[in-house]
């Protein structure tokens, strides 16, 4: 009997390791960010009458950051939800607006940098005043290189830094009211005890 | 405002996308061509090939006028295919950065085309990539605590088991040496079966 019982447990054991690996989602990449500082930038922001937004300007604060675009899906699904966080009044959201100007912007391509931004700047707009603004405010990241600073290879990514400026929590994909509620709040409350 | 255009939820070059726009090229790069060299410049070096090819004039042999070099930074260049060769790209997860045109690993290889100018070493590079992106960008990733059941983890199963077969092997031969031979009844059966 113990003779079948050990192979049968190793085979089941197996079973239970791989059924584990399935289940996980393999675009989900850990980020070596998660307790690092969060990396400084300075960019113009949607309002065209501020100056730029650095993420030392939250230093003592608790906040989140949040990757976007209008041309992305995932992010107008997870819109409400952010519309709706915000309005808790919790955390400030500050949004990126990641490489907003694409490929198949054709009329923006031949475009100078100024005029970029101020295309970009109308588009969002026009898609936050449709769709609801959760954002104290939004960098623009034209290029996409601050994104790179951030780890960020699928829109959107939202993070969670704390008040020392410190990245603790990145969620890839749309933010689910699941996510929102067994990780980002709990998290948020914790942090802002601290 | 017109609509704006959507394809992709989450990552702005879906894996299907990946995959055609390669066999694509392949098809546009037969074997044969300096198909290696191809990718990169036609993506990275665009403006400074297009740039080059208004200064090139005509030989005047009715040939028409010579084409541009692929590349103006050619060491630059094949330090940055051999590089990117070892580096992932994190929307085509089973492509290069040197063979992926998702537009992610464009942005990547022309940052690390940057840091290469700026004179960083190639593990510089690396480390750049991996604090950002972390181990999953290196194809070959370090050897290191977190990596070893990865590194060795196959070789470990494959000792276990030839452990396993030669423990098994034992067992069974000192079973067939230990099974008693026939004590006295059975030998005074087997001699009267053999002699009718």
């Amino acid at each position: 009997m113990k003779k079948f019982l050990i192979p049968l447990v190793l085979f089941f054991g197996l079973v239970v390791f791989l059924a584990m690996g399935l289940q996980r989602d393999p675009r989900e990449i850990p980020s070596p960010l998660i307790d690092k500082p969060a990396p400084a930038f300075s960019l113009p922001t949607l309002d065209p009458a501020a100056g730029n937004f650095s993420p030392a300007d939250m230093k003592g604060r608790v906040w989140l950051l949040n990757v976007w675009a209008t041309w992305c899906v995932a992010c107008r699904q997870e819109h409400p939800l952010l519309v709706a966080f915000a309005t808790r009044h919790e955390v400030p959201i500050v949004g990126m607006s990641y490489k907003e100007i694409q490929p198949q912007d054709a009329q923006a391509q031949t475009m100078d940098a100024p005029a970029k931004l101020q295309f970009a700047r109308e588009r969002s707009q026009v898609w936050l005043s449709r769709y609801g603004n959760p954002y104290v405010l939004s960098v623009m990241d034209m290029e996409g290189r601050v994104g790179i600073q951030y780890g960020v290879y699928g829109v959107p990514e939202t993070y969670v830094i704390d008040k020392q400026g410190v990245i603790r929590f990145k969620a890839v994909g749309e933010v689910t009211p699941d996510i929102l509620t067994s990780k980002v709040l709990p998290l948020i409350q914790k942090l802002n005890a601290s | 405002m017109a609509p704006v255009q959507i394809d992709a939820p989450r990552a702005p070059w879906p894996a299907w996308l990946c995959t055609a726009s390669l066999a694509m090229w392949l098809v546009g790069h037969p074997p044969g061509q300096a198909w290696a060299q191809a990718p990169l410049s036609a993506t990275t070096t665009a403006p400074v090939t297009s740039a080059a090819q208004s200064e090139v004039a005509a030989p005047g042999n009715g040939l028409g006028p010579q084409a541009a070099p692929l590349s103006e930074e050619p060491e630059l260049d094949a330090r940055l295919l051999l590089l990117s060769e070892e580096l992932r790209c994190l929307v085509c997860q089973n492509e290069s950065l040197a063979s992926s045109r998702a537009e992610l690993a464009d942005d990547l290889r022309r940052e690390v085309r940057d840091l290469l100018r700026q004179g960083k070493s190639d593990q510089a590079v690396k480390d750049f990539l991996v604090e950002r992106y972390g181990d999953f960008v290196l194809y070959r990733p370090e050897v290191k605590p977190l990596t070893w059941l990865l590194w060795f983890g196959p070789f470990a199963l494959l000792i276990g088991a030839l452990v396993g077969l030669w423990v098994y092997l034992r067992q069974r031969r000192q079973q067939v040496d230990t099974t008693p031979a026939l004590n006295d009844d059975e030998r005074a059966r087997v001699d009267q079966w053999l002699k009718d």
